[in-house]
């Protein structure tokens, strides 16, 4: 038998190797179990549904002209940051699952990078996130949806939504590897995550909300980052008077930087902890 | 190589009030299975998780395969492989795939990885199931999956934390067999148990640990001559009890003890199964018909009786001075 040499260091060639294993991994398992990825679909598109066709009608008088009289043009730009916030949820889920199986503590036995665990999780659930906003502008585009500005730009606003997600798995995964267990990773994630998706601009305009929530609405990430999608898309005549397009997109990349400076190194610490 | 391969000295590590690890010293050559014995919740799994670098002790020093794992925890995961408690094996993944992402993940490039996951499962005997989803294995053929995966990177020593624990005798066989191939190769093993006769089978050497101290260490042999060998045990109906203990006496030269709770009557026997049948004879010839009696090997809960005073899983007596700890300290 020839023994393999001890290494002291992982070096970053071998970080990145072991990173694309991880995320191989993980994507396959959306793969294998097609139900995953089905019933993380099946809950957008309910959504783009129900707030199209139920809703869609009453809403559709308070919204901009930019989105060409149709609530769906509105909607969708919305439905994508939702989806977002809330695939980036599956990281928690995905990391104490693995965490209660043992999967985690074999991974920590082995000569591989310490990174490749979080960041292999973070992109697969990227990947996988980029997947289902496809899909869901799929069937946007099917019952209706077209945008109102140019390919380009909508690319660019999934783009936005996409760093977004990115910077909220590791919010997730800090969540996620705080409570350690599955169950109570499911309610750690989506109570906070839920009324937090309602007071924002995702569903319908800020401006009938009450003052104190329309403050807080107006201001927070999903709103802003909801908004730099609606300018890319449907045109600065989406947005608040005194907005533009350009300042929507760099609030919501620096709310991305911002969360990710903040919650990927605390992430790290509670893996570390989590674990000895 | 000379000196010992796994060494651990004063391994202290205490979980907010409970001690799991008390100072803990075990030692042992290369090219043996060495095991730790010991009820839920001594330590074991908390010892081997030092020693595989999964968690960090309060004091105390440990070195595997020469290289301190606490001062170079990276160098020292190229030499070990470990299988835990729980197969953590991926369900959705065939187990060729499940062992070629160890091996990868091992340092091993894609090819390598390959051929080196053929040799293993071929070892296990999982050729022919090489290539479906885990999900459907037996959980006898999980275990020797998380056990192939554990030997992908040719460690040079194994640790496996209760390999058999909750599987059925014939996959326990299986195991064993494989585990006794492994030490053939060259291979070190180092696994825990809560079966006696799993040690006895196994391990050229044991340490018995109870509440975070290894409490003896020696063969197999060695700790069953601390125990004295087979007794019978037997129950009578209360009339006849006391003719019944004056007669074990007779014959066995022992003092037979009598527990009431239970109201089983226990005797060494000292010459096995001859003892049993001069035990029957003799009360036979006194009309005496036993309700149930049996000659039984020592168990886990005799050691722990004979060499702590008191029973494997009974933890009651202490708790006046010391924390009731969880059942798993994981």
């Amino acid at each position: 038998m020839t023994a393999l040499p001890a290494r002291s260091r992982v070096g970053l060639a071998q970080a990145v190797r072991d990173t694309a294993v991880i995320t191989k991994r993980n994507l396959l398992r959306n793969v294998r179990l097609p139900q995953l990825l089905l019933f993380s679909t099946v809950q957008p598109v309910m959504f783009l549904l129900l707030f199209n066709y139920v809703f869609g009608g009453a809403i559709g008088r308070a919204i901009p002209p930019a989105a060409g009289g149709k609530y769906i043009n509105w909607l969708i730009p919305g439905l994508v940051v939702q989806v977002a916030t809330f695939g980036a949820g599956q990281t928690a889920l995905g990391l104490t699952e693995d965490l209660s199986k043992g999967v985690i503590d074999r991974f920590r036995s082995l000569p591989m990078a310490r990174s490749a665990v979080l960041a292999g999780r973070t992109m697969s659930d990227l990947i996988r996130n980029g997947l289902i906003i496809s899909l869901m502008l799929g069937v946007g585009f099917l019952i209706g949806f077209r945008y109102q500005t140019d390919f380009v730009r909508l690319v660019a606003g999934v783009a936005v939504a996409l760093a977004f997600t990115y910077a909220m798995s590791w919010v997730m995964a800090a969540i996620g590897l705080a409570v350690k267990n599955p169950e109570a990773a499911q309610s750690a994630v989506f109570l906070p995550v839920f009324p937090l998706v309602f007071a924002s601009s995702v569903f319908v305009p800020t401006q009938t909300m009450p003052d104190w929530l329309r403050v807080f609405a107006d201001n927070q990430p999903i709103t802003v980052t909801t908004n730099a999608l609606r300018g890319l898309i449907l045109g600065e005549g989406a947005l608040l008077p005194g907005q533009t397009v350009e300042g929507q997109i760099l609030a919501a990349l620096a709310w991305a930087a911002g969360i990710l400076a903040v919650f990927a190194p605390l992430a790290v610490r509670v893996y570390r902890r989590t674990v000895s | 190589m000379s000196g010992p391969i796994v060494e651990a000295e004063g391994v202290v590590k205490t979980f907010g009030p409970i001690r799991a690890l008390d100072g803990v010293d075990i030692s042992f050559e290369a090219g043996i299975i060495y095991g730790l014995l010991g009820p839920n919740g001594a330590g074991k799994t908390t010892l081997i998780r030092v020693l595989t670098t999964l968690i960090r002790p309060d004091a105390g020093t440990a070195r595997v395969a020469g290289i301190d794992v606490l001062a170079d925890p990276t160098a020292a995961r190229t030499k070990m492989g470990l299988a835990g408690q729980f197969a953590a094996v991926d369900d959705y993944l065939t187990g060729r795939e499940n062992v070629e992402m160890v091996g990868r993940l091992y340092g091993l490039g894609r090819s390598d990885a390959r051929r080196r996951a053929a040799e293993v499962l071929e070892r296990i005997g999982l050729v022919d199931a090489a290539d479906r989803p885990v999900r459907t294995y037996s959980g006898g053929m999980r275990r020797r999956l998380d056990l192939a995966a554990s030997m992908v990177g040719r460690p040079q020593v194994l640790f496996l934390d209760e390999p058999t624990t909750g599987i059925d005798p014939r996959s326990r066989i299986d195991i064993w067999n494989l585990i006794q191939d492994l030490v053939a190769d060259g291979t070190t093993i180092l696994l825990t148990t809560q079966y006696l006769d799993e040690a006895d089978q196994l391990a050229a050497r044991v340490a018995v640990i109870d509440r975070g101290r290894v409490i003896t260490e020696g063969t197999p042999s060695e700790l069953k001559d601390k125990l004295g060998g087979a007794v019978v045990e037997l129950t009578v109906t209360d009339d006849c009890r006391d003719q019944t203990l004056a007669a074990l006496a007779t014959v066995t030269g022992e003092q037979p003890t009598y527990e009431p709770s239970t109201k089983k009557i226990t005797v060494p026997a000292p010459d096995g199964a001859r003892t049993l049948m001069a035990v029957v004879r003799s009360l036979d010839n006194s009309q005496i018909v036993p309700d149930d009696i049996t000659l039984r090997k020592p168990t886990l809960d005799d050691v722990f009786l004979a060499l702590t005073g008191h029973h494997a899983e009974d933890q009651t007596q202490t708790s006046a001075t010391k924390p009731r700890r969880s059942r798993r300290i994981r």
